[in-house]
């Protein structure tokens, strides 16, 4: 019999997730991939699976799927409480599900989004390039729905290493989160930047994989006119002509015509796409890579 | 040429236009630097984006040290045949001051070529149109336009891709296909590749 899930309830929304597809931006493709890619690749290395391997990025918990031959798994980032055919298992640890067993993901305490993986990886067919779902673009396998069949691929060489994974579960009170000012700050009114930095900012119930609509102090455009169109980042905090900036997660558009204030380090990305309406995010201001050597060139105008 | 950091893992080059830019997207795209994962083309701008052990320092030298290629031009010419009856036809003709058939005679009498994409897998911004065709947004985009459907907003024109909301002014359709999972590359339009309108009869 192949291996494979079978999706009984997906809760509020579940894709698979890799870990994108880059490369293809000239095309009008965006990456996408694991909303929170350190829980994601922390997932695949508890089962031994490449780092890259598919998995299951469920939001808010509620995924109920039935296992078609058994498997070691795991979930990590939102710890959703779960059960085996009834029976408790711990989130952040590797453990069995027996062939016909259902796995229930409950309401996680903390954290948004958790990420499922299975030994050998969910092997849906790539685009591009990757399993991921891009929510934008409708790239990549629809979003899970019950009846559907996931064929898992086979094991991998290398054996679960770790019974328990030594990480905290997201946060449940403010999110400190580094962000590199630019690179247009400078369409900001001066002060836009200090005011990003002073105030704590508080997710909306505007959120999805695209990006967090945030609310708190409005950043006042400097009146430069319209941005032409430029390419945008995970990360960053896009200031529409309201004030209120929004931070891009994985499914972002390609380019974009508002400035960017800042943008949120890559390493923090993760924790920011944990955080729930009404938690507050608080910006702390973080230095640019630098770009130039000790003996800086001139540059041109 | 200004290089500016665009967080931790993508830097942003400013280039003094659209010729510039899609001379460097030639070049980069072509032989990206070691750590580049994607180049992203826009009005007047790159974006690169890094991989994580991308040494930022030696990129930037790389960018600085480019030689613009020779854009994909002619050797990369498409047709678009299109029916010009779209919706917003005849707005279009009062906004500009021509007929209906002056738009359409505007519109596939100057061959426009993709600046870049975005919006939507397979959408190109196309630039260098006639520029009495120069027309804003609607006031209240559509919910739902129609693949294949022709448009044209600022100085810019485009067909979309797919099914999509939309805020463009629309003044024909096309059956050209212009995203297809099954074709290499998907998208039929690409930065620098040139585009004729063809006048299609219903």
């Amino acid at each position: 019999m192949k291996r494979g899930l079978d999706v009984l309830q997906s809760g509020l929304l579940a894709t698979v997730q890799d870990l994108g597809r880059p490369g293809h931006a000239a095309l009008g493709v965006g990456v996408a991939g694991a909303a929170d890619p350190d829980s994601f690749r922390l997932a695949n290395r508890a089962v031994g699976n490449a780092e890259d391997a598919a998995a299951i990025e469920a939001t808010f918990g509620g995924l109920h799927v039935r296992f078609r031959g058994g498997a070691f798994a795991a979930v990590t980032g939102a710890p959703a409480p779960l059960t085996v055919d009834g029976r408790a298992v711990a989130p952040f640890s590797v453990f069995h599900v027996p062939d016909g067993a259902e796995l229930r993901m409950g309401t996680p305490p903390s954290g948004l989004r958790s990420y499922l993986a299975v030994r050998g990886g969910i092997a849906v067919p790539p685009v591009l390039g990757s399993r991921s779902t891009d929510t934008l673009s409708g790239l990549g396998p629809a979003p899970l729905k019950p009846g559907d069949l996931l064929p898992v691929g086979p094991p991998p060489r290398e054996h679960p290493r770790l019974d328990v994974l030594p990480v905290a579960a997201p946060p449940a009170r403010d999110v400190e989160l580094r962000a590199i000012p630019g690179p247009r700050a400078d369409w900001l009114a001066p002060g836009a930047l200090d005011a990003l930095f002073a105030s704590p900012y508080a997710v909306t119930s505007e959120i999805d994989r695209v990006g967090m609509r945030l609310d708190g102090p409005r950043l006042e455009h400097a009146g430069r006119g319209e941005l032409p169109s430029e390419g945008t980042v995970t990360g960053a905090l896009q200031v529409p002509p309201s004030g209120l900036p929004v931070l891009f997660l994985a499914d972002h558009p390609v380019t974009g015509g508002y400035p960017v204030i800042a943008v949120v380090v890559s390493a923090d990305v993760g924790r920011a796409a944990q955080a729930r309406p009404g938690q507050r995010l608080r910006f702390r201001p973080h230095p640019a890579p630098p770009l130039a050597g000790p003996r800086p060139r001139q540059e041109g105008p | 040429m200004r290089i500016l950091p665009n967080g931790d893992r993508a830097l942003l080059v400013e280039l003094p236009g659209q010729e510039a830019m899609l001379g460097l997207y030639t070049a980069l795209a072509a032989a990206p630097p070691p750590g580049v994962t994607d180049v992203v083309p826009a009005a007047r701008t790159l974006t690169l984006l890094l991989g994580p052990s991308a040494d930022p320092v030696r990129i930037a030298a790389a960018v600085r040290g480019a030689r613009p290629g020779a854009a994909a031009g002619s050797a990369a010419a498409v047709e678009v045949p299109v029916v010009y009856d779209g919706p917003d036809l005849a707005d279009v003709a009062a906004r500009t001051g021509l007929t209906p058939g002056e738009v359409v005679a505007a519109h596939t009498g100057t061959p426009w070529r993709v600046a870049f994409t975005g919006f939507a897998p397979g959408f190109g911004y196309l630039d260098g149109g006639d520029p009495r065709l120069d027309v804003p947004r609607r006031g209240t985009p559509r919910v739902r336009v129609p693949a294949g459907a022709v448009g044209l907003a600022g100085r810019f024109s485009g067909v979309y891709p797919v099914d999509s909301p939309g805020g463009w002014q629309l003044i024909g359709r096309t059956e050209a296909v212009l995203w297809d999972l099954d074709r290499d590359p998907p998208a039929l339009l690409r930065p620098g590749v040139e585009v004729r309108f063809v006048r299609r009869e219903p």
